[in-house]
């Protein structure tokens, strides 16, 4: 029992940079960056390949981290400067690292069995017990990029940021290139994931071609459900909802899966509750709006 | 101070739904005019407000800021310089972010922006104060998001943002037309003292007529993308409304009584 709370934090926890990075994008600038399944997988062939080769791994690391910040990059060019949809760049970025991501582990998976990573490295130099060693680096580098964030959000620059995704022509006439905020947003989120994807990947010691696929839908399934427990009211309090929303989804998938619902069928279980999360708002309209047609008011009056 | 020269802009050209919505507009405004500028509906005014602010590239003619040729710089590059007051009041601010944020991004108007943290101690003190003057209790909710504020409170905080830092030029495109008439009337009493205060060269679009010969001092009347009418000083002060509207239908060869809108306004 004890496992596999711990074993639902450590995941919670090493996700929770993909979903802050997914927060960033979807909630702060309102542009749905389908990225985030590609850069996830890019961060932990990255990381992966450089350890298998025998490389530092906290090195390895910092290189997937800058490996999403290029991929966040390139979709922002093909919207911005080439005035390609959102969803459009996003694809053909993704695409396009289905193939970058084979090209950089040079086959479809790596096992880091054995292998000397982050993890091992951060346990063994502070003498942690090895089953807590992951909880413990994931919270100070949650903790790190969560504040990190929240400063960001906070500068002159971030609450720029921020304003792109609220009201674009407002930002602009007040002096901001909105072009260049959408970059560096995306820039910034899927750096982010790729650091979550290094992580996993070197938590769960083996990287493969297909670990990134669903991450979008898990990341904002995770943000709704953070959201909707625990609130939205400032900035400070939706990145800790967005956090634990992480750690909340991870947990039910691990419940579920002991309930006897196969590990396959995780990803129809993520869509069905963002499914319900977006749909809810239209249910209850037709929902009160069936209550005042029954009480015979008009619902135009 | 403000030059526009054969200005001219077509909207979906080479097709059948082609408009000329600016056809070769000059007007040259001095340091400290306050035009007032009428027109029908569709006679091209906002689209000349958004050409001077660079929101898109005019299809002919330059246009002058100080004697600085403006009119290839995009609309960002152009934002220190001009202050911009819309007529839908969930356009000049943004909702999710809070009052002293949406003041902290205006003070910031065509300035670099770094990584600095955005609010201190110094600027609440002071916005706090300029809010005060507003009247509306706004120097209470410096923490509220500006979603919750109602459109005449979120108007007169566009205005404020638009004139934190002196602009050059303020642009204010029918910006109390949504307003209920009292709340209008204390945006536009408010608009008239900063303008004073600042001595700030202004374009106000209204729909009033009476308002485009008492407010400011000179006034502007469009017609189908051109200028008709350009009137001022004495001339303007012996002016009636129904003079004003006599020179329009002279001027434009159509009759106003057929324009609902103008007289509607009132
Ligand atoms: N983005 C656009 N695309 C196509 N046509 C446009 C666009 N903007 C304006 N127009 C057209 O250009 C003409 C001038 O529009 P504009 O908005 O400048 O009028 P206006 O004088 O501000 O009118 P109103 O008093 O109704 O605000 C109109 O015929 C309008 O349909
Ligand atoms: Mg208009």
């Amino acid at each position: 029992m004890l496992d596999a709370l711990t074993g639902t934090l450590e995941q919670g926890l090493l996700f929770a940079l993909m979903v802050l990075g997914v927060y960033l994008t979807f909630r702060i600038l309102d542009f749905a960056d389908l990225t985030v399944d590609g850069s996830f997988t890019l961060g932990g062939a990255i990381a992966a390949s450089i350890i298998f080769a025998g490389g530092n791994p906290w090195l390895a690391t910092v290189v997937a981290l800058c490996g999403g910040l290029l991929a966040g990059a390139v979709t922002g060019i093909l919207n911005t400067t080439f005035r390609i949809t959102p969803l459009l760049s996003g694809i053909l970025t993704m695409t396009g690292l289905y193939s970058i991501n084979l090209r950089v582990m040079g086959r479809a998976n790596i096992s880091l069995l054995r292998a000397d990573t982050v993890i091992t490295r951060f346990t063994s130099a502070l003498h942690l017990d090895p089953a807590y060693g992951t909880v413990v680096l994931g919270l100070i580098v949650v903790g790190l990029v969560g504040v990190a964030l929240y400063l960001f959000l906070k500068t002159e620059i971030g609450l720029a940021l921020q304003a792109t995704g609220d009201n674009e022509q407002m930002i602009r006439a007040l002096g901001v290139n909105t072009d260049r905020m959408k970059l560096l947003g995306l820039a910034l989120s899927n750096g982010m994931v790729s650091l979550s994807g290094a992580l996993v990947a070197q938590n769960q010691q083996f990287a493969d071609a297909g670990m990134g696929i669903g991450m979008i839908i898990a990341g904002l399934a995770s943000v709704i459900i953070g959201e909707a427990l625990i609130g939205t009211t400032t900035l400070r309090r939706t990145i800790i909802a967005v956090v634990c929303g992480s750690v909340i989804y991870r947990g039910v998938l691990a419940l579920v899966l002991r309930l006897g619902l196969a590990p396959t069928d995780f990803k129809l279980l993520t869509a069905l509750i963002v499914i319900v999360a977006l749909a809810s708002p239209q249910v209850k309209a037709w929902w009160q709006k069936g209550k005042q047609r029954q009480k015979g008011v008009s619902p135009d009056a | 101070m403000l030059k526009l020269i054969g200005v001219s802009k077509i909207f979906a050209g080479n097709t059948i739904n082609e408009k000329l919505a600016l056809n070769d507009v000059s007007l040259s405004l001095a340091e400290g005019d306050f035009v007032t500028l009428v027109g029908s509906n569709g006679a091209g005014k906002s689209t000349l407000l958004n050409v001077i602010a660079g929101v898109f590239p005019p299809d002919g003619g330059r246009i002058f800021l100080d004697e600085r040729d403006i009119t290839d710089l995009p609309e960002y590059q152009r934002a220190g310089a001009i202050g911009r007051v819309f007529q839908n009041p969930l356009q000049g601010t943004a909702a999710n972010m809070t009052v002293e944020e949406n003041l902290v991004m205006a003070w910031k108007r065509g300035q670099r922006r770094g990584l600095r943290k955005a609010i201190h101690f110094k600027e609440r003190a002071w916005f706090q104060e300029e809010l005060k003057k507003l009247g509306l209790g706004l120097e209470d909710r410096l923490t509220a998001k500006v979603g919750l504020l109602s459109g005449g409170q979120r108007q007169a905080l566009t205005l404020l943002m638009a004139t934190l830092t002196r602009p050059q030029l303020l642009l204010l495109d029918e910006h109390t037309a949504s307003l209920d008439p009292r709340t209008a009337e204390v945006v536009l009493n408010l608009t008239c003292q900063i303008v004073n205060e600042q001595k700030l060269t202004t374009i106000m679009v209204t729909h009033n007529l009476e308002q485009a010969l008492t407010v400011g001092t000179r006034t502007v009347m469009m017609h189908e993308g051109k200028v008709v009418l350009d009137i001022q000083g004495a001339e303007r002060k012996r002016m009636s409304v129904l003079d004003l509207m006599n020179l329009f239908e002279k001027n434009s060869g159509t009759s106003l009584k057929s324009d609902r809108v103008l007289l509607a306004a009132k």
